[in-house]
């Protein structure tokens, strides 16, 4: 049994770890010139709102001789996050960083099929869901390919700093879906949780050897989430592209009536 | 790191199993929610009840392992829900959406009459 002041401290310690309740993304000040087109006012997606099978990809490397605490590693992780990312997955934080409940911006280029070079935009963004000094998880939008959750996380395994990605998602939609199965978007996600690994081994000049381990959790797929195709991110950035030039005409001074 | 949770099982009328929690649920509690949930699984329960009243802590690692049980019990036709959820986890259920497949009830009386 507890004592009151245990619960409190508990209680005090998961308020500060988990995001404010919301049902909706709310955009704060961004850093850099990324574009909010496809997160803000969007619904958080957990991985039982998607449509197609549901995964679980665990990737790890051992970060063998580093003297760093698994805190202290993990915060290079947060603040070094969009540098670790691969050049065509560009992630902008908010100006608080990553913090409960704050959303980070991603413009990324995907290849229209599996071997080609990334070439087509989608941005899109995700929310800090929880954030703690070894652990912290973002969670998808409506809209984004994956609905669910990426948890980054640093623990001692065998007296070795591990550094982990595990991602519990479903491709958000029919378009997704088939681009996981068919077009490669899978294992080009997977190579993305890769290269951030390798690169946080990098920082700390560790030759990292990623460990990859996938489990499908649910092989059924929700065809009454079909709908959330309306929202399908790769899409609206599109059309958002294609308008850029209609944007560029539109008089930038209307007289006000 | 270790498990810091213990959970045993106990059976409630012909068609519940209950899942009395005590301690944190995060990614170490995997192997312990598991076991109670194979445990529950063989009383041929027709809905897993979990009691959180005796949770300390549980961190989105912790949310994660409740969506894997969640898509096991679905599998075998079962019905997942919850009693004892604090105000603050209630609304982590409401954030993470699991309130929209778990059942969630303010006591053990108010999950059973559901069920």
């Amino acid at each position: 049994m507890n004592t009151p002041d245990q619960d409190n401290a508990n209680q005090k310690r998961s308020e500060t770890a988990w995001a404010p309740p919301t049902a909706r993304m709310k955009v704060g000040e961004m850093t850099g010139s990324a574009r909010n087109i496809n997160v803000d006012g969007r619904q958080p997606m957990s991985p039982l709102q998607g449509f197609g099978q549901m995964w679980q990809k665990t990737f790890k490397v051992r970060l063998s001789g580093v003297d760093k605490s698994a805190a202290e590693v993990m915060q290079i992780w947060k603040e070094n996050f969009p540098k670790f990312q691969p050049p065509e997955n560009r992630f902008y934080p908010s100006m608080a960083g990553i913090q409960p409940g704050e959303v980070l911006l991603i413009e990324a280029k995907v290849p229209p099929f599996a071997g080609l070079p990334s070439i087509l935009p989608v941005v899109t963004g995700v929310m800090v869901l929880y954030a703690d000094d070894t652990t912290f998880t973002v969670m998808t939008p409506e809209g984004h390919p994956e609905a669910g959750w990426n948890t980054f996380s640093v623990f001692e395994e065998d007296d070795v700093l591990v550094a982990q990605c595990q991602s519990l998602c479903r491709p958000n939609d029919p378009l997704y879906d088939f681009f996981n199965r068919f077009m490669g978007a899978s294992s080009q996600q997977d190579k993305i949780w890769i290269h951030v690994l390798v690169s946080l081994a990098d920082h700390f000049e560790v030759k990292g050897q990623v460990t990859t381990d996938k489990v499908l959790v649910d092989p059924k797929v929700q065809w009454s989430q079909a709908k959330n195709i309306w929202h399908n991110a790769a899409i609206r950035t599109m059309f958002y592209v294609l308008g850029t030039p209609l944007r560029w005409l539109r008089p930038k001074n209307r007289p006000s009536s | 790191m270790k498990a810091n949770v213990t959970m045993t099982v106990r059976t409630a009328g012909q068609n519940f199993a209950v899942i009395d929690i005590k301690g944190e649920i995060n990614a170490f509690a995997e192997n312990a929610l598991m076991d109670a949930y194979t445990q529950a699984s063989s009383t041929a329960a027709r809905s897993i009840v979990l009691n959180f009243n005796g949770l300390d802590y549980m961190n989105s690692s912790g949310i994660g392992l409740l969506v894997t049980l969640l898509i096991r019990a679905k599998r075998q036709n079962q019905r997942l829900l919850a009693f004892g959820l604090t105000e603050h986890y209630q609304q982590i259920f409401e954030l993470t959406r699991l309130n929209e497949a778990i059942g969630i009830y303010a006591t053990e009386e108010a999950a059973l009459a559901a069920g």
